[in-house]
């Protein structure tokens, strides 16, 4: 274990390094945020407040999505590990005496998580220093805000298992960025990016939430704004850890695949 | 050098681009699915919201698909045309920029045509399908003075984006630091464009006349498109980005005589 601890603290030691970016990712989140809160503002005025999640239960949402969007974004991927892919770096990590599919996992979640804490603070700091309407409130409750990190932490395994199969795609295609867009462009949407969930007419949002990428940061952003509540909270938990689990287990076994076919050319 | 001299210099420029992302095909037609499924996302978004109210400050549906074909495709028309300017940094910092110097060429043609990119072009079919919607169920007359407004607005916006994006080439002159802040304009503008600006409020409705004008080319002729004025003036608002894009050119300008080469 002590192993995969110590990829993630690397990851996350370089991850620290570059300021300016941040200030230019804080900039961009806050002005995102803020015309978003702005636009819902005027939809929840034009819809007669008869909005499927309330007013300021959207405006959490979406701070929350721009605060951790480093942590659950389906398009950033470890750029490191695209690049050893590409120019056979692999086969010095194949040498390592460890799984490759979990020190991978292992400095994804790192640089996510590094990247993460690094921007939601000030995000979060200046979200909250919003003039009212526009503000982020408080987990409805105690216990709201636990299942928040718990499923958070959920959240973030069905996320990086995902972009696991991602990386593992590029052993099977010659333009892995390609397929990377078509990918992450239709999850973006799948996984309440763009709109929440609730927003979604009947039919479509059965049909979401059939598939894992509800159970992203959907869960916890919902559970957190008190949208998601009760007696839903225990079935979307399980449903998050049943697709952690296949997801993992379809990201290995597609490792070991791609393990069998791997020539590297020379170097 | 003549005008006849350097189109036919940067259509070769282009066409070269063209032929190298033709090598690889199924990445050029996957990158091109991937940027309309982006944008096809965008438009879903404002199908679903819409089916929850009728009009949004006096706004239908069509016009706000109007508002989203319009900044879409001028958008995508100033990436297509201006990318060079957006990638300038990385060239500034390989030294491909001394190089460009020393050719007895305009620089600003050598940066656009070599980064020509045709797979930028995706958006654009999101763009003519909710145009077309737009069009058909949208508040507007569609007469001669219709269609002229908004083929200006499509160029002006072309014209304003393409300006901050040479806005963010330059700061590469005076800063060595990162420069992307610049996205936020030009993205910014891009993912928020799609609502009519004035239902964001008074306070984003001055930044966009005062600091970037996008009211220009957004919300002035869009007031005379869909008949909610009768001023024809307003139509041709989008025409002021000539003097943005003037203005944008001069701190290039400035940026380029004060280059220093960092010698790559």
């Amino acid at each position: 274990m002590r192993k995969y601890y110590l990829f993630f603290r690397l990851r996350f030691a370089a991850g620290v390094q570059y300021r300016m970016a941040a200030i230019t990712a804080l900039t961009t989140q806050l002005v995102w945020g803020l015309m978003e809160c702005l636009a819902y503002k005027a939809i929840a005025e034009a819809s007669g407040n008869s909005l499927p999640m309330n007013y300021s239960a959207i405006v959490s949402y979406i701070w929350l999505k721009e605060a951790l969007l480093a942590l659950f974004n389906t398009w950033a991927a470890d750029n490191d590990i695209f690049g050893m892919i590409l120019n056979g770096d692999i086969s010095y990590e194949m040498c390592r005496p460890l799984s490759v599919y979990s020190m991978w996992f292992s400095r994804t979640v790192g640089g996510r998580v590094s990247e993460a804490l690094l921007r939601c603070i000030p995000v979060l700091l200046c979200a909250f220093l919003m003039p009212y309407p526009y503000k982020p409130g408080l987990p409805v409750s105690m216990e709201a805000f636990a299942l928040f990190l718990l499923t958070a932490v959920f959240a973030l395994g069905v996320t990086v298992a995902f972009c696991m199969l991602v990386y593992i795609l590029c052993f099977f295609t010659l333009s892995p960025q390609g397929w990377r867009m078509v990918l992450t462009g239709a999850i973006d949407f799948l996984s309440g990016n763009i709109i929440p969930l609730p927003f979604f007419p009947q039919g479509y949002r059965k049909i979401a939430e059939l598939l894992p990428f509800a159970y992203m940061q959907n869960v916890p952003f919902r559970i957190y704004c008190g949208d998601l509540a009760g007696a839903d909270i225990p079935p979307a938990i399980l449903k998050q850890i049943f697709w952690f689990l296949v997801l993992t287990l379809a990201g290995m076994l597609a490792w070991k695949q791609a393990e069998k076919r791997i020539i590297v050319q020379g170097g | 050098m003549n005008i006849r001299k350097s189109i036919a210099l940067y259509t070769r420029y282009a066409s070269v681009c063209v032929k190298s992302v033709m090598q690889y095909k199924l990445s050029f037609l996957l990158m091109l699915i991937g940027r309309v499924i982006l944008s096809f996302n965008e438009f879903i978004a404002i199908k679903f919201l819409f089916s929850g109210f009728v009009e949004i400050r006096g706004y239908s549906y069509g016009d706000v698909l109007l508002c989203f074909s319009i900044i879409q495709i001028s958008f995508t028309l100033a990436e297509l045309f201006g990318n060079g300017f957006k990638v300038f940094s990385s060239m500034v910092k390989r030294g491909e920029f001394d190089r460009i110097l020393l050719r007895p060429c305009s620089p600003i043609l050598q940066i656009i045509g070599t980064r020509f990119e045709i797979g930028r072009t995706g958006p654009m079919i999101t763009a003519a399908v909710t145009l077309v919607i737009g069009m058909r169920t949208g508040n507007v007359a569609w007469d001669a003075g219709a269609v002229f407004t908004l083929v200006l607005m499509i160029a002006g916006g072309t014209l304003l984006f393409i300006g901050l994006f040479l806005l963010g080439a330059s700061f590469c002159f005076f800063s060595i630091e990162d420069t992307s802040i610049i996205n936020v304009l030009t993205y910014g503008a891009k993912s928020h464009g799609k609502y009519p600006i004035d239902i964001y409020g008074k306070g984003i409705m001055r930044f966009c006349t005062y600091i970037i004008p996008y009211t220009l080319i957004q919300y002035y002729p869009l007031q005379y498109l869909l008949g909610r004025t009768t001023q024809w003036r307003f139509a041709l608002y989008p025409m002021g980005i000539v003097v943005f894009l003037a203005l944008c050119y001069v701190v290039w300008r400035i940026g380029v005589r004060n280059y220093k080469s960092c010698g790559a």
